[in-house]
């Protein structure tokens, strides 16, 4: 079947088996491997992308179910050339060892802050509670989160973005 | 790598037109809603539908939380998230936001539906127990009309359902009685994770005594919807800590939970036991106006 999506304002066609999951989609087909494929089961969030605006687990989404949707990847985040504050944020608090969670991480962040531009370290912590990170303990994820907000607060920038 | 064996997929507009796909298709087709339920298990390759019909474009049609009157209506593809958030029905029946602050985690919350989860039929599922505790009925339409079934009718057991071949869940209707409270308590291993156990439970009160009394309770046996037992021990009765205890036990007594890397039957007969004095008092002081 033919699929159609826009992948970070990119419009994209292809022919795929219907079976295919979103995230072997993304990282397979169309070549971007920032979203990482974890543990295949929707607990640890590293696949997480959005679709119209919302953090969804790419692991347990068909790429036909977000066919003629919006999507949005990790690469998606950086504009041109300008990285978005959580981003900066990962990198000024140390929020990320080997990496592997960090996509899902920022995108769940990028999307907290969307909706809630002052969060409370539980609000970070309750929004991120469907990824796992094996290396930090979170307290970085969440101080990274937290710089991200600060800054947007003190320079607001356009959220959504891409 | 876990991938679905293949099947066609096609994608309905509006809830007629999945009823005629399903019909054209037959029963090797399958609905997907969120898709948090049934592509694991088609990962899995315990579900091989041939043929999956895709309703999220349903959204708009069937994505609603009507407080009307005597009634709340809830459209079969509300999702988790709208479910947690909505203020209109915490108001009425707080048991759905306890029960969706521990439902999965935010982002599975943003895909899986209401319907999706009753559909499933999961006995660790808590929403089956939320609306059982409410004593909820569903609407399932098929090509010839619909028709409203109770909770108790609706979930007959372990992944079953009353819902037919060829037709579909569209909406779950909830009796609003003035004096009522309701209440949910999951205990989990970890954030986001099925239930240990867990226990919902909704009162009427008819000045100080308990006029109508439910407890739904989730993974801790195959099918505990209605447990008249209960019903009838609360019927009439004044809440008091006596009362819950009795009540309590009662659950315990209908719970045949398994042993398995969750917990011991012995623990989840406790919980079962616990959790619903638990909800109990919760929903009683809501109905009382003490919360």
């Amino acid at each position: 079947m033919e699929v159609t999506m826009s992948v970070n304002g990119d419009d994209v066609s292809q022919e795929i088996e219907p079976r295919t999951l979103l995230v072997h989609f993304i990282r397979d087909h169309l070549g971007l491997t920032g979203t990482h494929w974890g543990c295949d089961t929707s607990n640890c969030g590293t696949c997480v992308v959005w679709v119209d605006d919302e953090p969804v687990k790419s692991c347990t989404t068909l790429a036909a179910m977000a066919s003629g949707h919006d999507v949005r990847t990790v690469e998606g985040m950086e504009v041109d050339g300008v990285l978005d504050p959580v981003q900066e944020g990962f990198i000024q608090c140390h929020g990320l060892q080997c990496g592997f969670c960090t996509p899902g991480m920022m995108l769940t962040a990028r999307a907290l802050l969307d909706r809630n531009p002052d969060p409370t370290d539980g609000e970070i912590r309750e929004a991120i509670s469907g990824q796992i990170c094996r290396c930090t303990g979170y307290s970085t994820i969440v101080r990274s989160i937290q710089w991200a907000a600060a800054k947007e607060r003190e320079t607001p920038v356009e959220v959504g973005a891409s | 790598m876990q991938v679905p064996a293949p099947f066609e997929y096609e994608r309905a507009t509006s809830v007629d037109h999945a009823i005629a796909l399903m019909e054209r298709l037959g029963d090797e087709a399958r609905l997907v809603a969120g898709g948090h339920s049934l592509i694991p298990m088609m990962k899995l390759r315990l579900a091989t539908p041939e043929y999956l019909i895709d309703i999220n474009d349903l959204a708009s049609e069937l994505g609603y939380i009507r407080v009307e009157g005597d009634e709340v209506r809830i459209g079969a593809m509300t999702r988790h998230r709208e479910l947690l958030e909505s203020n209109d029905l915490a108001a009425v029946l707080p048991i759905f936001r306890d029960a969706e602050k521990v439902i999965a985690d935010p982002v599975v919350r943003n895909r899986g539906t209401l319907g999706g989860s009753l559909c499933q039929a999961d006995p660790s599922e808590d929403l089956s127990a939320v609306c059982d505790a409410i004593g909820a009925s569903c609407v399932i339409r098929g090509r010839s009309g619909e028709r409203v079934v109770s909770m108790h009718d609706f979930h007959r057991g372990p992944y079953e359902t009353a819902v037919a071949d060829g037709e579909m869940l569209t909406e779950v209707r909830v009796p609003i009685r003035p004096h009522s409270g309701s209440a949910y308590h999951k205990v989990e291993r970890r954030a986001g994770d099925w239930a240990v156990a867990s226990a919902g439970a909704a009162v009427t009160m008819d000045g100080d005594v308990i006029a109508d009394g439910r407890v739904g309770l989730c993974a801790v046996g195959p099918n505990l919807t209605n447990i008249e037992p209960i019903s009838a021990a609360l019927s009439g009765q004044a809440p008091s800590e006596d009362l819950y205890a009795t009540v309590g036990q009662i659950a315990a007594d209908n719970a045949t939970p398994s042993t398995d890397t969750r917990g011991t039957a012995a623990y989840k007969t406790h919980l079962a036991k616990e959790l619903t004095i638990r909800s109990l008092r919760k929903a009683v002081a809501r109905a009382t106006g003490q919360e």
